[in-house]
């Protein structure tokens, strides 16, 4: 089943799904595997690895630290392919690779491509890479079974958005507001407006992040998107109190979805 | 003027390079900057407006100086420079600062944010936005605030926010990512006044198109001065802003060999230096596609000079476009070259040059003693040497001079 149907036919059964992130090799290798753990009981729909970068220009304060900590602490392509694997082969949910596009030129678009689905990826996040500099990335993900995931900014125009939907597979990534991931969204009549905007471009479905930080954001956000992402928010609850504040916080959100 | 610079090969590629890879969320921010670019081009009032502001502000047009004692001293080709150093704040990154706060204005902006290494580009910003009304913030690594104290003090005293950045390795390309960062949030009110010809398309272009005043006023004096154009053309390369503003109006003629002297730092072989051309390594940050000092995985590396306004871990794609079709011939000027060279200057013809225009000197001086009297060499000394005082004092080791930094040390 391709991403998108798998997305719609669980859509079906719930009010809204949650999609979660981890940095590999922040805070560490094993950590990243507890908090997989901790995803795979909450039973979330869809995650991605995050493969860091030296110079992560999309990402906040929280996850800027990540990347860099993780680099400083060796963390390496080989072992991020490595859990990559790992997780793909044991967890239940669709496993994307979020990466910085130095990380994929620098492998080749062929090796990435052949790379991620041999490790069991279903698609990508490239948040500097903009469809018109995908070349033959896009042809070598379809071949791939790849999910090539586009983004729609409150600042795409509509032409704007209309090629990007072209290109797009699986879903597409809508950012809620201006800036870089990890501060607060207002989850108002602004962001909804802006919601409608967007599901007026594609039939695809539609993923909304930055800022997510609550159950209570997931709830609000029931019937009106189809995916949740949270990612910075995750993180924060492990600085703050670690594996138990981190399960704890993402149980809440996993049953935000029905209740 | 000629308005156009390039022949692109698509829109913001220069052969391989450059290109605009930038989260989505800043491409209408992009092309907002595209259009008001291409209008001011087309706008026959504009570079007029531009020179004049520059005249009026900034000691343009800056002379070319004929250096007849180190011509003398190193017994070869016939040496002049063209005087950056003269611009107002000390460099020629004015004139791309103008330029930008100029085109902010016809945007209707109201604040502009940019990323300095040496404190250099930040001053010159925080001096236009003092001139011209608009809010500033400039991000700076921690490292370099640390380092760079003089400059950070004026940046305040013009009335702008210095925000030290401790991401990484807390240097300029921290700084860059920085700007990108705040762009990403502020881009209504905000422009982002990039200060060398690097990042996503259209900056390079336009950092290239401001700073091209510094070569055609060049060919020009040289025309009149010495009835011909030159036989070379050294600048060194840290971003690539000095060296394109040079080389540019240079490029059709093939009879003028143009030089580009990159940060060798300790060395080459050491591993601890800024050149980013010989190893050509492709790879794709901070917005444009370029070479840069990367490993393997293309994370980024440390990068070392002397000079901080060379300290940077990528290049101009036009220029590393030009080293591939040859049009550049690219060398590098260790750290000790580049201070002696710095120490000749001083002493044949009494001109203070920055550490980084040091480098195109050291360039220039290795070669020139093996070229004909009758030949000319043009430097471009992009900027003045007040500022390294402190890293220049130490390389020479002035002991009185550091028995008074211990002196004002203790009066506080």
């Amino acid at each position: 089943m391709n991403l998108a149907d798998y997305i719609r036919e669980r859509r079906a059964r719930r009010g809204i799904l949650l999609m979660t992130h981890a940095v590999v090799g922040y805070p560490s290798l094993e950590a990243n595997r507890r908090m997989l753990d901790a995803m795979i009981s909450a039973d979330v729909d869809l995650v991605e690895l995050q493969l860091p970068f030296s110079e992560p220009v999309a990402d906040g304060p929280l996850f800027v630290k990540a990347n860099l900590d993780a680099l400083a602490g060796g963390a390496s392509h080989g072992q991020y392919w490595n859990l990559f694997s790992e997780t793909a082969a044991r967890a239940p949910f669709p496993v994307l690779a979020m990466c910085y596009y130095n990380s994929a030129f620098r492998m080749g678009h062929a090796a990435f491509c052949e790379r991620l689905r041999g490790s069991g990826g279903r698609g990508f996040i490239i948040p500097d890479l903009p469809r018109e500099e995908y070349g033959d990335l896009e042809a070598l993900s379809a071949e791939n079974g790849l999910a090539a995931i586009q983004f729609f900014t409150p600042t795409s125009t509509d032409e704007r958005m209309m090629r990007l939907a072209q290109g797009a597979r699986g879903f597409v990534y809508c950012v809620a507001r201006r800036g870089v991931t990890g501060s607060a969204t207002e989850l108002d009549r602004g962001l909804y407006d802006l919601l409608a905007r967007y599901r007026r471009m594609t039939d695809l479905p539609l993923a909304l992040g930055f800022g997510i930080a609550s159950a209570d954001d997931i709830r609000r956000l029931r019937g009106v998107v189809d995916i949740a992402i949270v990612g910075s928010a995750l993180l924060r609850s492990w600085e703050r109190g670690g594996e138990d504040a981190y399960r704890a916080h993402l149980t809440e959100m996993a049953q935000a979805r029905y209740s | 003027m000629t308005q156009e610079l390039f022949d692109f090969t698509k829109p913001g590629y220069y052969g391989q390079y450059g290109g605009a890879f930038v989260p989505e969320i800043l491409r209408a921010t992009l092309d907002e900057l595209i259009a008001a670019f291409d209008a001011a081009r087309a706008d026959d009032q504009f570079w007029g407006a531009y020179v004049r502001e520059l005249q009026t502000y900034s000691c343009r047009p800056t002379p070319v100086t004929p250096l007849p004692n180190l011509t003398k001293k190193l017994g070869g080709a016939t040496i002049c420079c063209k005087r950056e150093d003269l611009n107002h704040t000390g460099a020629h990154k004015v004139n791309n600062v103008i330029g930008q706060g100029l085109l902010a204005k016809r945007m209707n902006k109201t604040r502009v944010i940019a990323e300095t290494g040496a404190g250099q580009h930040g001053v010159a910003t925080a001096t236009m936005a003092a001139r011209f009304g608009f809010e500033c913030t400039i991000y700076m690594g921690a490292v370099d605030v640390r380092r760079q104290r003089p400059n950070v003090f004026w940046m305040e005293q013009l009335g702008a926010t210095v925000v030290p950045i401790e991401d990484g390795s807390a240097t300029l390309k921290d700084a860059i990512n920085a700007c990108l960062r705040d762009w990403s949030e502020s881009m209504d009110s905000t422009h982002y006044v990039l200060g060398t010809a690097c990042g996503p398309h259209p900056f390079p272009h336009m950092v290239s198109y401001f700073q091209s005043i510094i070569g055609q006023e060049a060919r020009g004096q040289m025309l009149t001065q010495s009835g011909r154009l030159p036989d070379r053309v050294y600048a060194c390369v840290g971003g690539g802003s000095n060296a394109l503003g040079m080389f540019v109006p240079f490029i059709k003629n093939p009879e003028v060999e143009l030089v580009g002297v990159e940060a060798g730092g300790h060395g080459i072989e050491s591993g601890r230096h800024a050149a980013r051309i010989p190893a050509h390594d492709i790879g794709v940050a901070q917005g444009y596609k370029t070479l840069f000092l990367q490993d393997d995985e293309g994370q980024m590396r440390e990068t070392h000079s002397v000079a901080a306004g060379l300290d940077y871990i990528g290049v101009s794609p036009i220029l590393a476009h030009l080293a591939d079709t040859g049009r550049v011939r690219f060398t590098a000027a260790r750290d000790d070259e580049a201070i002696a060279a710095a120490k000749l200057l001083i002493a044949t013809e009494g001109i203070i040059p920055a550490l980084e225009s040091s480098h195109a000197f050291a360039g220039a001086i290795r070669e020139a003693p093996s070229m004909r009297p009758d030949e000319i060499v043009l430097i471009n000394l992009s900027g003045r040497g007040d500022k390294d005082i402190f890293t220049i004092a130490d390389a020479i080791g002035d002991e009185r001079w550091f028995s008074y930094l211990r002196e004002m040390g203790a009066r506080r």
